[in-house]
Parts: structure tokens; C-alpha cells; sequence
């Protein structure tokens, strides 16, 4: 256990107290989606398309229904699901909508696509079956990048998308803004490229469904982020209404957004358990996560930014282009990425002018979903080249650079229509550089026979996007708010429903901590009710760092109405003043006396007739949260320390220190944690994965010998300091803390990698870093 | 990602084995450890219909030393092998970081790597460098190939059908060689390996070609190290390929033909 660092006194807000989760998931005995089995359950696969961009001549199951131990195989014909449609409330000159069929039909967009889905009794059988498929395409010519889909005469991946654009909006353009770049003093320019990624949980995609006949409803156990969402579009595909389907998520391997969005796969497995009246079972394969699944972060970003003689920063101009894959996802649609772009880029420095265009572009690769940071990894990376490059133009440290133009007056109102609530930019920034000074790294970057660089990054990430900040991206379904409801059982147990849901993050625990501390009783005594439509008010699950700000505020709120519950009824029994009640120490004070919950509970439930007047039996409440402005912003500075081996290219990091400022840390163990995991993924990002494909559109990287996800062999340990700068509309305080790891890391390493290179007037603006690159970047100085 | 169906056999001896595979044909493949094979099984890129399981054979793991050879039981893990002290052989216990992560050397054999035969395997490139003999049963008897003869391209060796590795001979001891080599990741197969030998002034080198290269370094005796290295690098024919080019490949080759003759030097 680390120590506690924010701990109050006798709070358990701020304690890293052990996890609630902890007992089951470190025995084994959790259970996730794959650990379900129900009698005469079967196992789906799907027939996946072989081509990246065809036509869809012919779907002949015939054999498939041959091979010993399939039970059914369904085209889409067969199963006649609606189609998976997200929308924005934008005109048709800026969004282009995509119908998402469950199954292909007439055509296929990238290879994976789901073109038939087979039903055996066994995964063995059902790969048999797929295998037995026989499928006719007449191919098409693929698009398979970013410029391929914007070029003149280039085929359309959708015919109603015309230059196969989806999403095109110019969000902002400060008036004057081209004099203000022909009036600077310097102008540079950033053009970068990042990979395509795979957010990849540990736990691939995987379902099992069934229909009740008691509940005349269909059950579906899925690995999901969305419950709701999955539940709304279920019921809409298979045509049933919202009370015949119950979502239930178990125990999750991790989500990063990859399953924040509705899946086909999901949607055909309870189709089909559906139809057969017999519980389905789906597992995604590690091929299939690698190629078929969500993917993320095809970027390309053109940024100029123009600066005065002493180093201010006086616009920046970009243009960002998202290469999305064949669909937009339910519910963000293909905007998810350039329209985060867009909104945010200024970031944490006073940007007095601004213009940004940015676009979706859909190809023939697997569609695209939020990852872990949306769209911040890229352009904090590429804002904090356009530091380094500035820094280095201008003749300023790029350190000092920064500070002279981070924001340090809050709030603070941007270019961007954005309200920042208060940070510490610059303290993180101090702290962060003191610290690798103090541990001695900048005089070894001094060591001419190494090749040493240090890199940093500032940031800030904005969190509890409440309904407000949604409905300004114009989305159709606007997530937002957060209800929870709240029951005081016998005994004086709590049980407490959210509507987000832990999928890795410790919400059993964290979730806990907040309703003890309102309510005065261990957090033990706490169950958190999490992940089940039928149990729980619509929710929109958990993505967006919003579990911790907008659903622990909802707890909070509800376990306050709580308390005042028992308040009244234990002041009516001890004859005393309700408004001189206190919750303590597992019971309510009033004066000298003090009554235990269980003794009031007992009175809610059993012996009703010794309520005041007017209060009904029963103790429980219900509370809603949502962010009234716009959101509340964690920060934190990232330093790296990388050194490059001349001979081979290769990147070694040697020291990492992060210091975030997520306002109060309600278990700082799970935040740091948080920051780790998130670093090692923007590690990854930077430096070793990729999802590449060939000019066919085939994918290249279909297992881990080829998506090179880095191990703990290239992931150093991580240096983390924190600062607090509680939140003032939040419940508690806390800001959210799940995505800031991802968006700090690539713009630190990025920039660590080209500050060892700076003796070779050499630039790397692509990620993941070509290690070849760095070698023949290095070869002329060797 | 689940195998297409097969028939398992299990062999208890070495001979029994051997009559498996007679038996059976070209459809059966002997499995050990399981590392390529079952991988490649789970892929249905390879779909033998009758795996012949050789784990349970007495006798096929282990480390023996006759005078200045060693010799190595096919059924032998390259953790055994990371952790046996083998003295003036001592390089193939130091190689044995190179190969994959702890679980698969945990549980992947020296027979199934020099079966399997990847161009940039370690143990395909320590047979060739320190000319080891690799001993193999087949329904005539016992026959030994020196491992030049054996590797003949890529997955490919003169094993026959009918044949099972049983040892690997190596017929002196190398006090003086080393292997070294470069990946974006540790434990992935290498972009390029090369071991040398001090001693017969033999280099070989992985990721160059479709078998392990044999340089043969007589000719720049009493050059510099760097010069031998560049000699190496550039004696080769190489491509430029997706994701890697000739250039880079070659300057690999340089930097770790250097690096593994420092490493040797120190022994």
C-alpha cells in the first residue's frame, strides 16, 4: 500500500486503502465474460472478408451447415438486423453519416469486415464452419490511406461520402489570423504523422447471450464500457423494446475505448442466441482483436504556429486529417477524433489566435473507436514539437519557452470558447524539471561519448465532459450526466448503484471510499451496484475520465440525501433537533445521544409505524450529476530521458517522471497507477506499435510478432510526484485521472528522442519512431 | 484462432517415435515444446492430423559432457541450458537470453528450435558457428548431419519425414565466442544476429538470408575488429524490404559482428 497522500483526517477520501477487488481478481476467482457457461451454450465465429474493398456477390453457407458440429450459419439476409447508424446534428457539407449493416451486405469495406456468423458447439466447430464459407467478391479498388481517400478521382469507400470525407468542420478562425503570421517574428512548422493503434485490452471483445423465457427477455453478458448503449441499439437491431434486453457486464480485462463503442460482433451473437432460443457465446480471437476490432489514432497534422522576438506565442493554424476506417462508431461517430482535435489543440498556453480545419476521412481499414486520450496524444505531441521547434528557432531554452506562455491565471477563458478551471501548469512544469536536475540527467545528456536527449511535455486534459461539452460536438445521443440511487438495508449496509462502470479502474473500492466518508461508515459496509440495464437508471458508462468526477459526484450527492434521511428519522426518535444531527462512526448524533444505522434502518423497515410524520418506510434516495460549464481539467508535465545507440538505432529510456494534478486523488495507489499504465500505452504509441496495412488494404500486423506491443523489458519504471489542485464543482474534488498517462508520453519521448538528435539537424515528427531513422540519422556523426 | 482438428499420439521411446511417424506419413509432426508449432497450429497455418507428442521419451533431455565434446538431448529447454554451468561452452548458456521470454524458454526445446529452423534462431546460428553435428533417428538407424548440410532455407532442413532429432554435438569447446543481436523489442525474433568465434575466426550471421550465414573470417586475419565487421557487412547480398532496408540491415550486421567480437574477447 503507498502511503496516503491527500489523506484528511479519519477520511477515507484520499487513503489508498486495499482494493475491494483485489481478493477475488488476485485468487482467480473473478469472472469474466469468458468464465460464463450456461447449459447448451454455443460458440459463434464469424466468416470475415478477405478483401479489404468489394463487392458482395455470393454468401453460400451451404457447406458451413455441413461440417459436424455447426448448429446455424446466418448472412445478413438471414438475420435482417437494422443497421448501426451514429449521427451528428451537423449540416451535410459537415458530416456524411455511414450505415454500419451488423453483417456486410453488397459490399465489404476492409478486411475482417463480419460478412456471416457460424453457431457450433464448440469454438473448434465453429472455425470449421467459417472455414467451409464460400464467398464471392468482385474487389474494388481499396483506399487504403489518408491522401489515398482525399485524392482527386479516388474510389469511394462510401458512395453518399464524396472525397471520402465524413467529418469536415473549420471549428475556428480567429479574424486577422493571417496577419498575424505575416507580422511574426518566426514562424514554424510541424508536420506529423502518427500510427494506427490498437487501444488493446487484455481481455478481447466477447459476449454471451441468451433469451429468458421467465423474463421474456434477452440476456446479454458483454464486455462493455456502454451497457445502455449497447442495450439501446441491441433492442433497435433485433427489433425487441428496452425492457426485453438486460445488459450485464462481469468482470472486464480493461476497455480503453475500444469498448466504449457498440460492436458488430456483439449484436450478431445475441441475434443469433435470439433465433436459436439458445445461449450464444462470442470470444474474439487475438487475430480477430488485432485486424477486425476497434482501432484508433491514424493521424496527420499540418500546424504552423507564429511567435514573437521574446518567445510569445501569437497564433496557430492547423489543419488535421483522421483517418477513421470504413465506419463511423456508435455513439461518437467519426468525429470523435478531429472534432477533439479541434476543440482543445490551444491546450494549456494562451493562444490569442487560432484556426483549425479538421476532417474524418473513412478507407478500407477496420473502423475506429475513442482510444485512451481521443485525439490529445497527437496534438499535445504536435503543439509540443511546435515548443521544441520554436524554442530552437528562437534561441530560448525550451523550458523557459513554455513557461512564458502556459496559462497561470485562472479561470481562464481560451481562443478555443473554452473555460479553464484552475491548474498547476506551471508548478508541474517546475517540479518536473527540478526533479530530473536533481537526479543528475542533465549533466549526463552533457556526456559527448553518449547520446543523451531529455523531452518534456505539458498538458492539461479536460474531464467530466458533462451534457453541455457533448451537445457542442453536435452529437446526436449526448452523454453527460451520471444518476445514482442509493438503499440503506438492515444491519446498515449500503448499496449504491452507478451509472459508470469499472472495467479495470477500482470503482468497488473508490466508489466506496466517497459514500463512507458522506455517509460515516467503513467502506466495507458499501456495495457499488455497477453494469446491469435492469438494476440501474440509464447511465453512460465509464470513458471519458468522467467515472470519478460525474459518477462519484452522483454517489456523493445521493449519499448526502441518504444522510439526511437518517438525520430526520434518528432526530424524531431521539427527540431532538434534526438540524443539529450529525452522521458519525456508523450512526447519526444528536446532542449526547447517538443512534447506530442499524437501529434506525431497523425502524425504516420493521417497525414503520415509529417514523415521523410524513416520512415514508424504506431508506433510500436518488441523485443526479451532470457538469454545468465546461469541465474540470487535470494537468500534469512529463519528463523522458531517452538514449540512442548509434549503432543500431535502438531507444532506450532511461528515466520517466510524471507529475500530475488530478485535484484530490480519492485512492492515489489507483491514479498512479492510472499514470502507468497510461505511459506505457503513449510509450507504445511512440515508439513500437503500428497497424499497417498493404497496398492491397491486407493487414500487417495481425499478431503480437508484428503489432510490437512493448513489455515490462522497454518500459522503465515511472517517477511520479503529485500536486493538487482540487476541483471546486466536482463533489469531492477530484478531477479525472484515467487518460492523462497516454496523452503526456508520446510528446515527452517524441521530444526526448529529437533532443538527443540535436546535434544532427535531424527532426523525427512520425510516430512510432523508426529505429532505422535514428540510425541513419545518427551514421554521419558515428 | 483453434487448431483444426488432429489425432494426438503419445511416444514413449525413441524408436517408438520414430515408428509413429513411419506409420503416419507426412501428415504427422513431432511436438515438444510447442513454441512455433502449436502457434502456427493455432494460426491454421500449419495443420498436421497427427501430432506426435515426444515429451514423455526417457532419456532425450539433458547436458552431457565426453571430453571436448558436449552434448545436448533434443527434449532439453534452453532454461536448462541458460542454467547450466558449462564452462569453456559457456556461450551457449549466455545466448540463451536471446531466445524469446522466460515461458517459452521454459518450455521450448534445442531439437523443436534446430527442427523448426528460423533463419534467426539462436540455436540454428550456434550449431552452424561452433559446427555442431546434429544426431537423428529414422526407421535405418542413427545418422549425423553437421548442421551447414542441415539447414537448407527457410523452415526447411535435410531432416526426413521419418526422422527425429535425438542430440546436438558440439565437437570442441569455444572459450571465445559470443552472440549478439538488435530488436525494436527484447525477446522478438532478431532484425539481425551474429555470433563469432574467436577461435576459428568464424562469423555467422541471422536475418540475412534464408539459412545462418557463414562468413568465414581467414582472409581479414590481423585486421581490426571494425575492419572485420565491415568486411562482414558488406560480403553480403542484401534486399531492401518493407519496413527495412538493405542499408540499415547491413550496418546492423556491422555493429553487432563488433559488438559480439568484444563480447568474445571478454569471454
Amino acid at each position: 500500500m503507498v502511503e496516503p497522500r491527500f489523506r484528511r483526517d479519519g477520511a477515507w477520501v484520499g487513503a489508498s486503502v486495499p482494493r475491494r477487488e483485489d481478493p477475488r481478481l488476485l485468487a482467480g476467482r473473478g469472472r469474466f465474460v469468458d468464465d460464463i457457461a450456461l447449459p447448451g451454450m454455443l460458440h459463434a465465429q464469424f466468416v470475415r472478408s478477405t478483401e479489404a474493398h468489394a463487392e458482395l456477390l455470393a454468401v453460400d453457407l451451404d457447406e458451413v451447415h455441413a461440417v459436424p458440429g455447426v448448429v446455424a450459419a446466418y448472412t445478413a439476409a438471414d438475420l435482417d438486423l437494422a443497421d448501426i447508424t451514429a449521427l451528428l446534428d451537423r449540416p451535410a457539407h459537415e458530416f456524411v453519416p455511414t450505415a454500419m449493416p451488423v453483417l456486410a451486405r453488397d459490399k465489404v469495406r476492409y478486411v475482417g469486415e463480419p460478412v456471416a456468423v457460424v453457431v457450433a458447439k464448440d469454438p473448434y466447430a465453429a472455425e470449421d464452419g467459417v472455414e467451409a464459407a464460400v464467398v464471392e467478391y468482385a474487389p474494388l479498388e481499396p483506399v487504403v490511406s489518408d491522401l489515398g481517400a482525399l485524392a482527386e478521382g479516388a474510389p469511394l469507400v462510401h458512395a453518399e461520402a464524396p472525397r471520402n470525407t465524413l467529418v469536415d468542420v473549420s471549428l475556428f478562425a480567429t479574424e486577422g489570423i493571417d496577419d498575424v503570421f505575416a507580422e511574426a517574428h518566426t514562424v514554424v512548422e510541424v508536420r506529423t504523422k502518427t500510427g494506427r493503434q490498437n487501444a488493446l485490452p487484455l481481455e478481447t471483445r466477447g459476449v454471451v447471450a441468451d433469451w429468458d423465457d421467465r423474463d421474456e427477455q434477452l440476456r446479454v453478458q458483454t464486455c462493455s464500457q456502454v451497457p445502455h448503449q449497447v442495450r439501446t441499439v441491441l433492442a433497435r437491431c433485433v427489433g425487441l423494446d428496452e425492457k426485453q434486453v438486460r445488459v450485464t457486464v462481469p468482470d472486464m480485462g480493461g476497455g480503453f475505448g475500444q469498448k466504449c463503442v457498440v460492436g458488430r460482433e456483439e449484436i450478431a451473437a445475441a441475434a443469433a442466441a435470439l433465433r436459436l432460443r439458445r445461449p450464444v457465446k462470442w470470444i474474439e480471437d487475438r487475430r480477430d482483436a488485432l485486424t477486425a476490432a476497434f482501432l484508433a489514432r491514424e493521424q496527420r497534422y499540418v500546424v504552423r504556429a507564429a511567435f514573437s522576438a521574446d518567445g510569445e506565442i501569437l497564433g496557430l493554424d492547423a489543419d488535421v486529417v483522421c483517418d477513421m476506417g470504413a465506419y463511423s462508431c456508435y455513439p461518437f461517430t467519426a468525429g470523435i477524433e478531429p472534432l477533439m482535435a479541434s476543440a482543445e489543440m490551444p491546450g494549456v498556453y494562451r493562444v490569442p489566435a487560432y484556426r483549425v480545419r479538421g476532417r474524418a476521412v473513412t478507407t478500407n481499414k477496420a473502423p475506429t473507436a475513442p482510444y485512451r486520450g481521443v485525439s490529445r496524444p497527437q496534438y499535445v505531441m504536435v503543439v509540443e514539437r511546435v515548443f521544441e521547434k520554436a524554442a530552437r528557432a528562437l534561441g530560448i531554452d525550451a523550458v523557459e519557452l513554455r513557461r512564458r506562455n502556459l496559462i497561470t491565471v485562472f479561470p481562464y477563458t481560451g481562443v478555443n470558447d473554452i473555460t479553464y478551471d484552475p491548474g498547476s501548469y506551471l508548478e508541474s512544469l517546475d517540479l518536473c524539471e527540478k526533479t530530473l536536475r536533481e537526479e543528475g540527467w542533465f549533466s549526463r545528456r552533457s556526456d559527448e561519448n553518449r547520446v543523451i536527449g531529455i523531452g518534456f511535455a505539458c498538458f492539461s486534459e479536460r474531464t467530466g465532459y458533462g451534457s453541455g461539452a457533448f451537445a457542442q460536438r453536435k452529437m446526436q445521443v449526448v452523454p453527460g450526466f451520471d444518476i445514482s440511487e442509493i438503499r440503506m438495508d438492515l444491519n446498515g449496509t449500503v448499496s449504491v448503484t452507478t451509472g459508470t462502470l469499472s472495467h479495470g479502474q477500482s470503482h468497488e473500492t473508490t466508489m466506496a471510499q466517497i459514500v463512507a466518508d458522506r455517509l460515516g461508515v467503513p467502506y466495507d459496509r458499501v456495495k457499488i451496484v455497477q453494469g446491469d440495464t435492469d438494476r440501474i437508471t440509464y447511465g453512460w458508462g465509464s470513458f471519458a475520465s468522467r467515472s470519478i468526477t460525474i459518477g462519484g459526484s452522483a454517489v456523493a450527492a445521493a449519499s448526502v440525501k441518504l444522510g439526511d434521511q437518517l438525520k430526520e428519522i434518528a432526530a424524531h426518535l431521539l427527540s431532538g433537533d434534526p438540524e443539529a444531527a450529525v452522521l458519525e462512526d456508523g450512526g447519526v448524533r444528536v446532542g449526547s445521544s447517538w443512534l447506530p444505522f442499524a437501529e434506525i434502518a431497523d425502524v425504516a423497515y420493521l417497525k414503520a409505524h415509529l417514523l415521523p410524520k410524513g416520512v415514508g418506510p424504506g431508506l433510500a434516495a436518488t441523485a443526479s450529476f451532470d457538469v454545468g460549464g465546461d469541465g474540470t481539467f487535470s494537468n500534469a508535465t512529463h519528463g523522458c530521458v531517452v538514449e540512442l545507440d548509434p549503432g543500431t538505432g535502438g531507444v532506450e529510456i532511461l528515466r520517466y517522471v510524471c507529475v500530475e494534478d488530478c485535484g484530490v486523488a480519492i485512492h492515489p495507489q489507483v491514479v498512479e497507477g492510472q499514470a502507468r499504465g497510461g505511459i506505457a500505452q503513449g510509450i507504445a504509441g511512440a515508439l513500437f506499435e503500428e497497424v499497417r496495412y498493404d497496398e492491397a488494404g491486407q493487414p500487417l500486423a495481425p499478431s503480437f510478432m508484428e503489432y510490437k506491443v512493448p513489455t515490462a523489458m522497454e518500459i522503465p519504471d515511472v517517477r511520479i510526484e503529485h500536486l493538487e489542485t482540487p476541483c471546486a464543482f466536482t463533489e469531492n474534488g477530484a478531477k479525472g485521472a484515467g487518460e492523462g498517462g497516454t496523452i503526456g508520453a508520446p510528446a515527452a519521448v517524441l521530444n526526448a528522442v529529437n533532443d538527443a538528435l540535436r546535434h544532427t539537424g535531424v527532426e523525427l515528427d512520425d510516430t512510432p519512431v523508426r529505429r532505422e531513422a535514428v540510425f541513419r540519422a545518427l551514421e554521419v556523426t558515428r | 484462432m483453434k487448431p483444426a482438428a488432429f489425432e494426438y499420439h503419445r511416444a514413449r521411446s525413441v524408436s517408438g517415435a520414430v515408428g509413429l511417424l513411419t506409420e503416419l506419413g507426412d501428415e504427422a509432426k513431432i511436438v515438444a515444446g510447442g513454441q512455433s508449432l502449436v502457434a502456427m497450429m493455432n494460426f491454421r497455418l500449419a495443420r498436421p492430423e497427427h501430432l506426435v507428442d515426444i515429451t514423455h521419451i526417457d532419456g532425450l533431455a539433458g547436458i552431457r559432457r565426453e571430453g571436448d565434446t558436449l552434448r545436448i538431448g533434443a527434449l532439453t529447454t534452453h532454461r536448462a541450458v541458460e542454467k547450466a554451468d558449462l564452462g569453456d561452452f559457456a556461450v551457449l548458456s549466455r545466448a540463451m537470453r536471446w531466445v524469446g521470454h522466460l515461458p517459452i524458454r521454459t518450455r521450448g526445446t534445442v531439437g523443436g528450435s534446430i527442427a523448426h529452423a528460423d533463419a534467426t534462431a539462436e540455436w540454428c546460428l550456434l550449431a552452424v558457428l561452433l559446427e555442431a553435428r546434429i544426431l537423428v533417428e529414422g526407421p535405418s538407424g542413427r545418422r549425423e548431419i553437421s548442421a551447414e548440410e542441415f539447414f537448407l532455407g527457410p523452415f526447411t532442413t535435410a531432416l526426413e519425414p521419418d526422422e527425429l532429432i535425438v542430440e546436438l554435438v558440439f565437437p570442441r569447446p569455444a572459450p571465445r565466442a559470443a552472440l549478439t543481436e538488435y530488436a525494436d523489442r527484447k525477446g522478438d525474433f532478431a532484425l539481425v544476429a551474429a555470433a563469432v568465434d574467436l577461435d576459428t575466426d568464424r562469423i555467422v550471421l541471422g536475418g540475412v538470408g534464408p539459412v545462418p550465414a557463414v562468413v568465414r573470417g581467414e582472409s581479414y586475419t590481423g585486421t581490426t575488429v571494425r575492419a572485420r565487421a565491415a568486411a562482414a557487412a558488406d560480403s553480403l547480398e542484401l534486399r531492401d524490404e518493407p519496413g527495412i532496408s538493405a542499408h540499415y540491415r547491413r550496418g546492423l550486421v556491422r555493429t553487432l559482428v563488433e559488438r559480439a567480437y568484444e563480447e568474445a574477447a571478454r569471454g
